[in-house]
């Protein structure tokens, strides 16, 4: 299966997806530990998490899939979030609190 | 290595700022603010790859950590 079309099942497959560098206990990324401890402070629960270490293909092909040159990147609902500092700024609003609370995680 | 200066020069050529404060000192972590008129009406998701596409292959081969937080004119002026 072409990697495009992988990312696409990945996104859709859970309500909540996170690709990070590294695993949640793990993070090899300031920023996608960050990221990790966002979505904890928010209470979510199934997060699913990519490790783009474990994959070059994966890590590679998720930039084009989104137009985003950087990760961590999070999915909700099979649409792009945005990155760590997005996901900062949501999570001081209140707003990444609601949108996970809606996606059912 | 790649300064907080040149790093805002980049990011000026290939964006309107109205302000723009860069900061930085180890070669590659770096952290933005950008005031642009560009912004307006896109959401954050928009705004950011404005200034991804701004650096191009830049934000690949010599930029491994930007971080930033960007603004319109109007959300600065209210802040």
């Amino acid at each position: 299966m072409d990697v495009q079309e992988r990312i696409k099942q990945q996104v859709t497959s859970s309500p909540v997806v996170l690709y990070m560098k590294g695993t949640p206990q793990f993070p090899q990324c300031g920023f996608s530990g960050a990221a990790v401890q966002i979505l904890k402070a928010c209470g979510a629960q199934n997060v699913v998490t990519v490790d783009v270490l474990s994959d070059p293909e994966i890590r590679e092909g998720i930039k084009a899939y989104a137009n985003w040159p950087t990760i961590p990147q999070l999915y909700v609902n099979g649409e792009f979030v945005g990155g760590a500092d997005i996901m900062r700024e949501m999570y001081q609003q209140g707003e990444l609190q609601k949108m996970l609370e809606n996606s059912a995680a | 290595m790649l300064t907080s200066e040149q790093l805002k020069e980049y990011i000026q050529q290939g964006l309107p700022c109205d302000y723009i404060d860069v900061q930085g000192n180890d070669g590659q972590h770096f952290e933005a603010v950008i005031v642009s008129p560009e912004f307006t009406g896109k959401s954050m998701v928009q705004q950011h790859q404005l200034v991804y596409k701004a650096l191009g292959p830049r934000m690949r081969d010599e930029i491994h950590a930007l971080s930033m937080r960007t603004f319109t004119p109007e959300t600065w002026a209210k802040r």
